[in-house]
C-alpha cells in the first residue's frame, strides 16, 4: 500500500520538524517528507488542518491476556490502542500466569502480530510478582521482554530490589516501579484527606507513594540502574523526582491522563469507574503533577489502561477492582486538558506521548520520530474535533472509563502502524 | 409547625439533607412518639405497603427497631439477614435488590459493610432506600434519634455542645451526627487517640482533640462510641487497658463535666471499657431513651419516604 | 371570599351546641371532648370553656391528628405533615364528643373514629360540627350542627378562630 498524506502539519520534536508537508508512505516506509510530493498513482489522504505526530507510545497498559480474557485480549487491546492513536505499548506482567516465564512473553508477542501493532512486553521483576526471588530476567529478555516490573505490587524487600535493579541494568532492561507502600496504604480505597473523611471510605495517604518513590530513587543512586517511576500521583513524589533529576540520577517518570485531569472530588457518588491505584488525589497534587509535566520532571504520559468488566465494576466501592481504561481517551484528554488549556504546547504533547517514551524505552528508530527511510508509525490528529466519550463506542472489551460523558476536544483520526493505515471503522 | 415538604425518595445520609429536612424529620418523629403509648400501638398508614430489611452485617437493635417501626405503621415486612460472603455468591447487590423489588417491595432498609452501597442502589433503582448503616460512612437514623433525644432533653440543638469520644475514624454514628448536628447549629467536638481520629476531620466543621478533659469541659452531651477490641491488633492503640485509662467516662471524669450533662451511647456498650457501669446506670444516662426514641424516628423516616416515592415514580 | 356568618352568630351557635351537649348527655360527668386538628381543636376548646361556664367543671379535652389514618395517602405526595395527637385521659367508658369545624365528605370523621378506637372503648361517640356543608360520601351524620350551609362541591368553607386567625367568622370561597 502506498499512501500520500497531503498538506499535513508534521510535528516531530526529535528532528525539529514543525510545519506543513506532504508525507509519502511507500512499501511501509516513510518514503518522502517534502513540501510537495507528486500524487500520481497513490492513495491520497487529505491532511489539511490536521497534524501528523510520530506514533504514540504508551508505556503502561494491561491487556490482561493470558488469564483475564473477559476483560481484554491482546487483540482487543491492540485495536483499542490503535483507535486511540497508539502504535506501541508496554504491557504489564500481572497476567495469569504472570509474565515471569519466557513462554508467556512469546505468546504475547506472537498475538500482537495479528494486527499491525507493536507490543513491548514487560516481564516480572520477581517470580510470580511475589517479591521473594528474582525472575529469570535474562531468559525473559531473550524472549522479548523490554522492561521489568512487579506493577500492582511494590517490592518491599529493599535488598531484593537492590539486586533486581543491578541485575536488570546489566541486561539493559528498564526497571519500572509501581511506587506504593502497601502497608501504609493499609487497605485504603481512595486518597486520604478531606474527601475520604467526607465519604467514609478508607484513605491512602500521599506518603504511601512518596515513601516508595524515595527508597527507589535511593536505590537508583546506589546501583546506577535506570529507574522508571510509573503513574506518579502526588506532589511529594514530584518533588522527590525533581531533586533526583537535579542530582543527575537515572530516574524517569510518567503520569496518567486521569491524574492530570481529575481529583478525588470525582468520587462523590461512589462511582467505581473513579476507583484506581494510585487513587485520584487532591487539586494541589493535580497542580503539582501538571507543573512536573511542564518542567520535565515527569517525562511521559502513560495510560495505565486497566480494563475490568462491567460486572466486576458493579461491586460496591470498597470491593470493586481498581483501574480504568485509557488508551482510547488519552490523546483527547491530553489535548483537552493540556494543549487547549495552554499547559503544554502541541510539541510537548508529542514529546510526552511519543518522543520521550520511545527514548526511555530505547525503542528502535521507527518510534518517537518521523524518519525518512524508517518504517511508518504515525498518528494523524484533529486537535479541534469535539467529541463526547460514550460507553457504547469503546473498542476495548471493557468500558470502565472515568471520562464517560465528558466532552473532549481533539482526537486521533487515523493511525499508521507497521506502515499500514488503521482507522477505527477498519 | 414545620411546613417543609419531604421530596426525597431515599434516606442515604445526613450529609445531603438540609436543616429544614432534618427539622421535619424530628417534628414528625415527635408526632409519632405517642403511638407507642397507646393501648393499640399501631396506625394503618402503611397498610398494604411492603418493607424489606436487608442486613448484610450483624445487627440486633437497629434491625429490631426498624422492624417494630414498620409494624407500628402496619407495613408488611420481609427480613434478610446474612453476610455478604456467605449468602449472595456471584450475585451483585443491585441484582439482589432488583429481585426483591420485583416482589413489589416499596422500601428497602439496608445495612451493608461497604461504604456507599446504599447510595449506588438509591441512584439506580426506583425503590426507596433507607440506609441502616453503610461501612464506616453513615448511620442516619441513629444520628436522627440522637438529635431527637438531645432536643427532647435540652429543648434545642442550637449551640448545644456535643462531645464524641472514642473510635471516630471507624464510626458511621459519629459521621452522621457530625453532618446533622453542625447543620442544626450544635457545636461538635470529637475526641479519641490520634490514631482513631479521621484525617482532616476539622474540615467537617468540628473541633478535634486527643484530650478527654478538653472534650468534655462545657459539654452538654457526651456521646460515647463503642471501642472495638480488634482495633488493638491493627495498631490503633496499645491495649484496651490503656484505652480505658485514657478515655473511659466514669464518675471521676464526670466531676469536670457540666452537672446536667447527658451521657449517650449507640450501643452495644462495653461496660467498664468506654463507660463505667455506675455512670451507665446513673442519672446522666439517656441510653435507654435513645432506644425508645429510635422507634419514633424510624417511623417518621418510613412515613415521609412512603409519600415521596409516589412522586418520584411519576416523574 | 365572602363572610356568611358573623362573629356574633358563630358564638351563639357554639353556646347553643354546648347546651345541647350537656342536655343530651345529662350533664358533664363522663363527658370528654376530642377536637380534630386543626379547626376542631379550637372549637373543642371553646366548648370546654362554655361547659365550664355553665356547669363549673372542666371536661377532659383531647386533640387528634388524623393524618396517619387518611385513605388518600397513597395518592398524594409528598406526605402531609403529621400533627401531634394529645389524648391524656383514658377514653374507655367515656361519652366522647368528637369535634370538627366543617363536616363535608365524612372521610375525616371516619379517620377519627378509627383512631379513637385504638385508644380504648368509649361508651358512646357523638359528633359536633360548626358547619355541615353536605356532599357526604360515607354514612356519617352529626349529632350537633351549628349551621347547615349548602355549598357547591368545588367550593370551600373556611372557619376562622380568633386565637388562630385574629377574628371569628365563617367564610365561603367559590372555586374559580
Amino acid at each position: 500500500m502506498n499512501l500520500l498524506i497531503k498538506q499535513v502539519h508534521v510535528i516531530d520534536p526529535q528532528n525539529k520538524v514543525d510545519g506543513v508537508f506532504d508525507v509519502l508512505i511507500k512499501k511501509r516506509l516513510v518514503a518522502e517528507l517534502k513540501k510537495e510530493v507528486n500524487s500520481d498513482g497513490v492513495e491520497v489522504l487529505d491532511g489539511n488542518g490536521k497534524y501528523l505526530f510520530p506514533g504514540l507510545v504508551d508505556m503502561h497498559v494491561h491487556f490482561r491476556e493470558p488469564g483475564y480474557e473477559q476483560k481484554e485480549t491482546i487483540l482487543s487491546g491492540s485495536k483499542a490502542a490503535l483507535a486511540g492513536g497508539f502504535v506501541a505499548v508496554v504491557t504489564m506482567p500481572n497476567t495469569d500466569p504472570p509474565c515471569d516465564h519466557q513462554s508467556v512473553i512469546d505468546n504475547i508477542i506472537r498475538k500482537a502480530n495479528e494486527v499491525p501493532f507493536y507490543i513491548f512486553p514487560c516481564g516480572t521483576l520477581t517470580k510470580e510478582r511475589a517479591g521473594k526471588e528474582l525472575s529469570e530476567m535474562a531468559d525473559l529478555k531473550r524472549a522479548g521482554a523490554w522492561a521489568v516490573s512487579d506493577d500492582g505490587a511494590w517490592v518491599s524487600d529493599s535488598l531484593l530490589m537492590r539486586r533486581a535493579m543491578e541485575y536488570a541494568s546489566m541486561l539493559g532492561l528498564l526497571v519500572m516501579t509501581h511506587a506504593e507502600d502497601k502497608r501504609l496504604a493499609s487497605g485504603g480505597v481512595m486518597n486520604e484527606g478531606i474527601m475520604s473523611t467526607r465519604l467514609g471510605l478508607k484513605g491512602i495517604p500521599n506518603a504511601s507513594e512518596a515513601v516508595a518513590v524515595s527508597r527507589d530513587i535511593l536505590l537508583a543512586q546506589l546501583t546506577g540502574a535506570p529507574l522508571h517511576l510509573t503513574h506518579i500521583s502526588t506532589k511529594e513524589s514530584v518533588d522527590l523526582i525533581r531533586l533526583a533529576k537535579a542530582d543527575q540520577l537515572p530516574v524517569t517518570a510518567d503520569v496518567t491522563p486521569h491524574h492530570l485531569a481529575l481529583t478525588d472530588e470525582a468520587l462523590e457518588h461512589y462511582d467505581t469507574n473513579f476507583k484506581m491505584m494510585p487513587p485520584l488525589r487532591t487539586e494541589a497534587d493535580r497542580q503539582a503533577v501538571l507543573e512536573g509535566l511542564g518542567d520535565g520532571t515527569i517525562d511521559a504520559i502513560a495510560t495505565d489502561h486497566a480494563p475490568h468488566t462491567e460486572e466486576e465494576k458493579m461491586a460496591e466501592f470498597p470491593e470493586a477492582p481498581v483501574g480504568v481504561v485509557g488508551v482510547e481517551t488519552a490523546l483527547g484528554v491530553a489535548l483537552t486538558h493540556l494543549y487547549h488549556t495552554k499547559v503544554l504546547s502541541l510539541k510537548d504533547v508529542v514529546i510526552k506521548m511519543s518522543t520521550r517514551p520511545a527514548e526511555i524505552l530505547k525503542l528502535p528508530k521507527q518510534f518517537g520520530q518521523i524518519k525518512v527511510g524508517a518504517e511508518a508509525n504515525l498518528t494523524l490528529v484533529d486537535v479541534n474535533q469535539e467529541w463526547i466519550v460514550k460507553k457504547e463506542e469503546f473498542v476495548s472489551k471493557s468500558k470502565n472509563s472515568c471520562f464517560i460523558g465528558m466532552k473532549l476536544k481533539g482526537k486521533a483520526v487515523a493511525t499508521i502502524c507497521r506502515g499500514q493505515l488503521w482507522q477505527k471503522q477498519s | 409547625m414545620n411546613h417543609a415538604a419531604w421530596k426525597r425518595k431515599d434516606l442515604v445520609g445526613l450529609k445531603d439533607l438540609s436543616a429544614d429536612e432534618i427539622r421535619l424529620m424530628l417534628s414528625t418523629a415527635k408526632s409519632l412518639q405517642e403511638i407507642s403509648l397507646r393501648p393499640v400501638k399501631k396506625v394503618p398508614t402503611l397498610r398494604g405497603r411492603t418493607v424489606a430489611n436487608l442486613f448484610f452485617e450483624p445487627s440486633t437493635r437497629t434491625r429490631i427497631s426498624f422492624e417494630l417501626a414498620e409494624k407500628r405503621l402496619s407495613a408488611d415486612t420481609i427480613n434478610f439477614t446474612g453476610s455478604v460472603s456467605s449468602t449472595v455468591k456471584g450475585e451483585t447487590l443491585k441484582d439482589t435488590v432488583r429481585n426483591i423489588e420485583s416482589l413489589k417491595v416499596e422500601i428497602i432498609v439496608i445495612r451493608h459493610p461497604a461504604s456507599g452501597a446504599p447510595h449506588a442502589l438509591a441512584e439506580s433503582l426506583p425503590v426507596s432506600v433507607v440506609n441502616a448503616g453503610d461501612g464506616i460512612n453513615e448511620h442516619p437514623t441513629q444520628a436522627l434519634l440522637d438529635m431527637f433525644t438531645i432536643q427532647e432533653k435540652k429543648g434545642t440543638l442550637a449551640n448545644i455542645k456535643v462531645a464524641f469520644i472514642g473510635d471516630i475514624l471507624h464510626s458511621r454514628v459519629a459521621r452522621s451526627n457530625i453532618w446533622g448536628l453542625t447543620k442544626m447549629g450544635a457545636k461538635v467536638v470529637v475526641c479519641g487517640p490520634k490514631t482513631l481520629l479521621p484525617p482532616k476531620v476539622e474540615s467537617l466543621g468540628v473541633s478535634a482533640t486527643t484530650d478527654l478533659g478538653t472534650a468534655i469541659k462545657d459539654a452538654d452531651v457526651i456521646n460515647l462510641l463503642r471501642i472495638q477490641t480488634e482495633r488493638q491488633s491493627e495498631c490503633f492503640f496499645p491495649s484496651i487497658r490503656e484505652y480505658a485509662n485514657s478515655y473511659q467516662i466514669n464518675r471521676e471524669v464526670l466531676q469536670h463535666a457540666k452537672p446536667d450533662v447527658l451521657i449517650m451511647h449507640p450501643g452495644p456498650v462495653n461496660r467498664g471499657i468506654e463507660l463505667a457501669s455506675d455512670v451507665m446506670d446513673g442519672p446522666y444516662s439517656v441510653i435507654l431513651d435513645q432506644v425508645t426514641n429510635g422507634l419514633a424516628v424510624r417511623m417518621a423516616v418510613l412515613y415521609l419516604l412512603s409519600g415521596a416515592r409516589k412522586k418520584a415514580a411519576e416523574k | 371570599m365572602n363572610q356568611i356568618i358573623s362573629s356574633e352568630e358563630m358564638n351563639r351557635a357554639i353556646t347553643r351546641i354546648a347546651h345541647e351537649i350537656l342536655e343530651k348527655n345529662k350533664g358533664a360527668s363522663r363527658l370528654a371532648l376530642i377536637g380534630i386538628r386543626t379547626g376542631g381543636a379550637y372549637l373543642a376548646k371553646r366548648f370546654q370553656d362554655q361547659i365550664h361556664a355553665i356547669e363549673k367543671c372542666e371536661v377532659p379535652l383531647g386533640l387528634l391528628d388524623i393524618t396517619l389514618y387518611r385513605d388518600d395517602l397513597t395518592e398524594i405526595g409528598p406526605q402531609p405533615n403529621v400533627g401531634e395527637t394529645e389524648i391524656d385521659f383514658d377514653v374507655s367508658k367515656k361519652r366522647i364528643v368528637l369535634v370538627d369545624d366543617v363536616l363535608f365528605s365524612g372521610r375525616t370523621i371516619r379517620c377519627a373514629l378509627d383512631a379513637l378506637i385504638d385508644f380504648g372503648r368509649p361508651e358512646v361517640i357523638q359528633l359536633a360540627v360548626l358547619v355541615d356543608r353536605g356532599h357526604r360520601e360515607l354514612p356519617i351524620k352529626p349529632d350537633y350542627v351549628g349551621k347547615n350551609i349548602p355549598t357547591a362541591k368545588s367550593g370551600s368553607v373556611i372557619v376562622k378562630f380568633e386565637e388562630h386567625d385574629g377574628e371569628d367568622g365563617i367564610y365561603v370561597k367559590e372555586n374559580e
